[in-house]
């Protein structure tokens, strides 16, 4: 009996996906390092970063489903939490090319010298250090999503009130961090990385290396989501989710809860954002855009929400069809595509990809249990009847 | 803050010269009633007589534009938002059955448990012996023993409201406030449920809103009849139902 809590109750499921994805974390990066360039075998890095994007989508959309499927939190603005993420790596990136920037200043990022910076901005300090930054990436959105959620879950604002405010949210981020004097580069955003931690972002081993990253991040966010949803506060999540004025009733502090998972949540998006910088190269306002946001919640319902592995598979083949389509004649098309999937999978799958195929899976097997019983009582074989 | 000075009653639940206007239309007008600790108190009255409003009032789901409501005669219940109150000891059952259809019967009882409600709490939950001995007896009180591994949404609306009373008893408070218990039931299942809440009541203050007065009756309980929120007459069941304003407002002639 050792019921540790990231272990505990791995179904099938759970584990087909950790495996899948751990596999995948060791093979693709030591395909792309050991074999030679050109054998068949051998994933080409640029194949490596765009898996390694994925996963950090996959990781986004479990954020999602956290709140979502499981709180009937819908965040339209999760986005943002990924972007400031994002921004916080990029800050430690920039802060990394040093006096090898165009305009060769030892201290300010080039568009500062560009823009006439006297100093560098006191929030800008530290972001030299890793540590510091990784701290950042987690912090930062999680202290905005604390302060968001607590006016709103104590003012008890709710649905699709609650869904147009962080839509809000996002947007009034992508206006502030488009403004030149706000101090993130305006437009441009952050970019022309140089290192991380010594390595050059650009070469194949470091790609390989943060793809690596990439799936082990995910695979903690699965095992942290996972350990919060099979607890009894998981439980309490889903009584919100479905009668949340009962579950106050029963005396628990829904605001509490809403807003432990909320913020819980913006810390894996921002740690995916984080780990999406680096492999991408860049980080603009762009990311803030509401679109974006929206995007996410579908590969959530794409993948069946209230299922986390659902969600992060949602995230792959929902971006697997947008590399793929975006790619050809059909480019144009794209939103169209995208939003003709999401009112297909509402009206045909509500469940969502996983969530349709476990509710097949459940209703086989009690269609087998209850033939296997029937031929017990047909054969004679069922339980015998205790003697009165 | 929310506690008084000394106790000003005996009564377990006070509610003295309580107002509430939803938008002009007086839902609660003067409204004044108390229930003694062990009592079991049934609430008749027509449609919009205040009823659901007043348990409204009492679990902090609606707050009064004035009057007093003290729960165990020295807290101040307006003051205090539901979940608060639900852990003072005061629990509800809906008009409408409202259990947490996704999840088992077990589940539900289980998260009625007047247990460690703090998000760190059920974080780090781990199931008792006594926790689970308590769940049991209340399956066995309200009957769903075989079904605790079937999901509540896949109950019948009688087993429904029963669920939700169990929930109450897994709540273990010291009031329960009961709405329309019996709506939706046949007269077996009635009986049954008038039997469980005196069974309830050897250990509880009850209280019961119903329109089903054979019901009522079964009870045998103190009656009060509200009417355009307020109180029209209390007393037996008798004496309420010939009270001449009672039959001509809600029982008819």
């Amino acid at each position: 009996m050792t019921p540790h809590v990231l272990t505990r109750s791995l179904d099938r499921s759970a584990t087909v996906f950790l495996v899948v994805v751990a596999g995948l974390g060791v093979l693709i990066p030591l395909s792309n390092v050991l074999l030679p360039s050109g054998s068949s075998l051998q994933v080409p890095t640029y194949l490596v970063a765009l898996f390694g994007k994925y996963a950090c989508y996959a990781i986004l959309a479990l954020s999602i489903d956290l709140i979502w499927g499981y709180c009937g939190i819908l965040s339209l603005g999760h986005g943002a939490f990924f972007a400031l993420g994002g921004y916080a790596m990029g800050m430690y990136l920039m802060r990394q090319i040093g006096s090898r920037g165009v305009y060769g200043n030892p201290i300010l990022p080039d568009f500062m010298v560009f823009l006439n910076y006297p100093a560098l901005p006191w929030y800008w300090h530290g972001f030299d250090m890793f540590w510091f930054a990784a701290l950042m990436v987690i912090l930062v959105p999680g202290l905005l999503a604390f302060c968001f959620g607590w006016l709103a879950f104590r003012s008890r604002v709710t649905g699709v009130y609650l869904s147009i405010i962080t839509q809000a949210m996002t947007y009034a981020l992508l206006l502030a961090f488009f403004r030149n004097d706000f101090g993130f580069g305006g437009n441009n955003g952050l970019t022309d990385f140089k290192d991380i931690l010594g390595f050059n972002v650009q070469a194949d081993g470091t790609r390989a290396a943060l793809f690596a990253l990439s799936c082990l991040a995910l695979i903690v966010t699965f095992l942290i989501c996972r350990a919060v949803v099979t607890s009894k506060l998981g439980k309490v999540l889903i009584a919100i989710r479905d009668a949340e004025s009962r579950t106050r009733f029963l005396g628990y502090r829904v605001e509490s809860y809403k807003l432990f998972v909320f913020t819980l949540s913006a810390c894996m998006a921002g740690v995916a954002g984080a780990l999406y910088v680096p492999q991408v190269g860049i980080i603009n306002p762009s990311e803030f855009a509401p679109g974006n946001s929206i995007e996410a919640v579908i590969w959530v319902a794409v993948g069946g929400r209230g299922t986390l592995v659902g969600a992060a598979l949602g995230a792959v083949v929902v971006n697997y069809a947008k590399t793929y389509f975006t790619s050809g004649p059909l480019a144009p098309y794209w939103l169209f595509m995208l939003g003709a999937l999401f009112i297909l999978v509402t009206l045909l799958l509500p469940k969502g990809i996983v969530g349709t195929f476990n509710a097949w899976r459940e209703s086989r097997k009690a269609t087998e249990k209850a033939n296997a019983e029937s031929a017990a009582l047909e054969d004679g074989v069922g339980e015998p009847k205790p003697a009165e | 803050m929310s506690v008084m000075e000394g106790r000003t009653t005996s009564a377990l639940l006070y509610l003295d010269g309580v107002h509430v206007s939803f938008d002009g239309f007086h839902a609660i007008n003067n409204l004044s009633l108390t229930l003694e600790p062990g009592e079991m108190r049934a609430i008749i009255g027509p449609n919009g007589a205040g009823k659901t409003t007043m348990m409204d009032i009492i679990t902090g789901k609606t707050k009064p534009d004035e009057g007093t409501v003290l729960f165990d005669g020295m807290t101040d219940l307006t003051r205090l938002d539901e979940t608060h109150i639900a852990e003072l000891g005061i629990g509800r059952k809906f008009q409408k059955p409202t259990v947490f259809e996704s999840q088992t019967i077990e589940d539900n009882l289980l998260l009625a448990l007047n247990v460690d409600h703090s998000v760190k709490g059920t974080l780090f939950w781990r199931g008792s012996r006594d926790e689970s001995e308590r769940i049991d007896r209340v399956l066995e009180t309200i009957r769903l023993t075989d079904a605790r591994n079937r999901l509540a949404g896949s109950l019948s609306h009688g087993q429904k409201q029963w669920l939700e009373i169990g929930m109450l008893l897994a709540q273990d408070p010291k009031l329960l406030l009961v709405d329309e218990p019996v709506a939706g039931m046949t007269d077996v299942e009635t009986h049954q449920t008038a039997e469980l809440l005196k069974e309830i009541n050897k250990e509880k203050t009850v209280m019961v809103v119903e329109h089903d007065m054979t019901f009522v009756r079964e009870l045998g309980v103190k009656v009060t009849c509200l009417h355009e929120g307020t109180v029209l007459a209390e007393g037996t069941i008798d004496q309420v139902s010939s009270n001449e304003r009672v039959i001509e407002v809600y029982l008819g002639r």
